[in-house]
């Protein structure tokens, strides 16, 4: 008698084949509470560093995806891993952003007062004086180089989604744009300089030159913004107006660009943001002065980054004064950066197409 | 209004591919014709070849003649832009205009082209684009509306009001009702029925009892094989092509057994 073959099937039970052990749900977080405590009491006690305190409560961590391994199995002991291994990348890249915040506006905060924002430094020998000179400067600046760059930027944006089409011409130009990406802004200040010495000579300094460095830096990033919006535009759009017989320039104007509009606003935002904080451009072409300047065509024009880079590098005697005026500018342009991107924010938000939201 | 359109060895390309080979056929005013045929097989692009929005792709031509009252649409000195302001389009898929209020969407042919209006004859020309489309009711008090809050057979609807609002003289629609359920289906194949009464209309579906319902005349589509091109098998009144067709091939996807 052969007794395999007659193997009576083991009895199915669907509900053990359903069940998994799992970890009880205060688990994860007893854990990840129980070595932040553990983390702050070294911290506190003096016994051990910071830094060091924080990578012994991250190391304790590690408990969860062991504990899951040992209870959980496999599976969720690679979900819990892969989670942890997530969420330390994201607390690192906070690292550098948090003490950057952190350091900026306790050394900056106490310096902004009505008279830090209307007094230039003119002047002013210690302490005293304001960044007003700056905050001109880098406004009238940035917003000549928007006005410059946008024109540009949106009609190659416009030419290579709606008219290029993959030629050659348009496949050249998307090349350049990459490369132009690439460019050092310092070689961007010194192409404005060599253009501007070519008309007024040598050592010339002028506001609208600074503006034409950073708008070198902007049209690349302004085109990529557009192109991405523009492309996503469903063709059905453009084609259901080319069916109602609206030419193909009108339809570029009147139904492209208001349903990609939000994007763009928001592109065009991100970019002034980017140059903003340029410093080594103006450096060269928009040079230094400690009076205010409203004319972009003649004169120096000072700029917050490069106000910021004066005082701290050369602040005359004694030092103190002039350095926390830098700290103060710093934090004024991270204010002004962050606005920029609340209004970026709302802008998508309130000219984004109705009725989808 | 209403024109007839007369087809003669119309070949259609994408690039190099030919796509559809050899249409002759008349489309007869004041009548629905449907084009049908299985996936692939050239209808749309037949259909989107009489008002010149095939050559919006690009390698997109054709050569043969396309006549509307004896005007070769694809004469030289003809514009594509006004060949589509008399040959009007219903797609697939609903597109109303994502940035436009409902009024907007269905003047949209005059706006987008700036013609000027007084306010009294855009109203005018928005109540009785909404009521041929059988859409007035529906929106009468939300016309500010954004188009895209509308439902799918509502969008579809509108889409038609938009395209009689700027008062073509033939209608051409690709498959109107296939986003569509059986419900917002019958809504518009009422208006259809309506709508020939003003209007030359040409429609692509696939569904057969829907070219049985709405044409007056039927014409089968096939294609030899893959990579080959489509061409038109047979045209007709609709009760021949669909009691007695000529052809075998299109008995045989009438009644279901294709392939």
């Amino acid at each position: 008698m052969t007794t395999t073959l007659q193997k009576t099937p083991e009895p199915f039970d669907l509900k053990s084949e359903l069940q998994e052990h799992q970890l009880p749900l205060w688990v994860p977080k007893a854990i990840v509470a129980g070595a932040a405590v553990v983390g702050v009491l070294l911290a506190v006690s003096g016994a051990v560093s910071i830094a060091q305190a924080v990578l012994i409560g991250w190391a304790l961590t590690w408990a969860l995806p062991i504990a899951s391994r040992v209870v959980e199995g496999g599976r969720k002991a690679s979900d819990r891993t892969v989670t942890l291994l997530v969420s330390s990348a994201f607390g690192l890249a906070l690292i550098p952003l948090g003490s950057i915040l952190w350091l900026v506006i306790s050394r900056g905060g106490p310096q902004l007062s009505a008279e830090f924002f209307t007094y230039s430094m003119r002047n002013v020998v210690g302490e005293g004086g304001g960044i007003y000179h700056a905050l001109v400067g880098t406004l009238l600046i940035t917003a000549a180089a928007t006005i410059i760059s946008v024109p540009i930027g949106l009609f190659t944006a416009i030419y290579l989604v709606e008219y290029g089409d993959g030629n050659r011409l348009s496949r050249s130009i998307t090349f350049l744009v990459d490369v132009m990406t690439g460019i050092p802004s310092i070689v961007a200040g010194l192409f404005a300089y060599a253009l501007f010495v070519i008309f007024f000579g040598e050592g010339i300094r002028l506001g609208i030159g600074g503006a034409v460095a950073l708008a070198v830096l902007m049209v690349p990033i302004v085109v990529r913004a557009c192109e991405e919006m523009l492309k996503l535009v469903p063709n059905e759009l453009r084609e259901a107006a080319f069916a109602l017989g609206v030419p193909k320039w009108r339809t570029v104007v009147k139904v492209v660009l208001p349903t990609a509009i939000s994007g763009i606003v928001t592109g065009v935002t991100l970019a002034i943001a980017r140059v903003i904080g340029e410093t080594a451009p103006l450096l060269i072409i928009a040079g230094l002065t400690d009076s205010v300047n409203f004319n972009l065509f003649s004169e120096r024009m000072t700029t917050l980054p490069v106000f910021t880079y004066f005082s701290v590098k050369f602040p005359g005697v004694p030092p103190e004064a002039s350095i926390d005026r830098g700290w103060g500018a710093a934090l004024v342009l991270i204010i002004i950066v962050m606005l920029l991107n609340l209004v970026a924010r709302a802008v998508s938000y309130f000219f984004s197409p109705k009725g989808e939201r | 209004m209403a024109k007839s359109i007369d087809v003669s060895d119309l070949n259609i390309y994408y690039g190099d591919f030919l796509a559809v080979e050899g249409v002759n056929i008349t489309i007869p005013q004041k009548s629905v014709t449907a084009f049908i045929g299985p996936s692939g097989c050239g209808k749309s692009t037949f259909l989107r070849s009489l008002n010149r929005m095939h050559e919006v792709i690009k390698g997109a031509h054709v050569d043969g003649k396309v006549l509307v009252d004896g005007n070769d649409l694809y004469g030289a000195d003809m514009d594509p832009v006004n060949v589509r302001r008399m040959i009007g389009m219903v797609f697939q898929r609903p597109n109303p205009f994502p940035t436009m209020s409902i009024y907007d969407n269905v003047l949209a042919g005059q706006k987008l082209n700036s013609k000027k209006m007084k306010k009294s004859e855009a109203d005018t020309t928005v109540e009785r684009a909404l009521r041929q489309a059988g859409l007035w009711a529906e929106v009468k008090d939300r016309l500010d509306r954004p188009g895209s809050g509308l439902s799918g057979g509502q969008q579809q609807r509108l889409c038609i009001a938009r395209a009689v609002a700027v008062q073509p003289e033939i209608l051409l629609m690709d498959e109107p009702c296939s986003a569509l359920d059986p419900i917002s289906t019958s809504v518009i194949e009422d208006l259809i029925h309506e709508l020939k009464t003003e209007y030359t209309i040409v429609i692509v579906t696939h569904n057969m009892q829907q070219a049985a319902r709405v044409s007056d005349d039927t014409a089968f589509f096939n294609l030899a094989g893959v990579g080959q091109p489509g061409k038109l098998v047979e045209s007709g009144r609709t009760e021949k092509i669909f009691s007695n067709p000529d052809n075998p091939a299109t008995e045989a996807y009438i009644q279901g057994r294709f392939g």
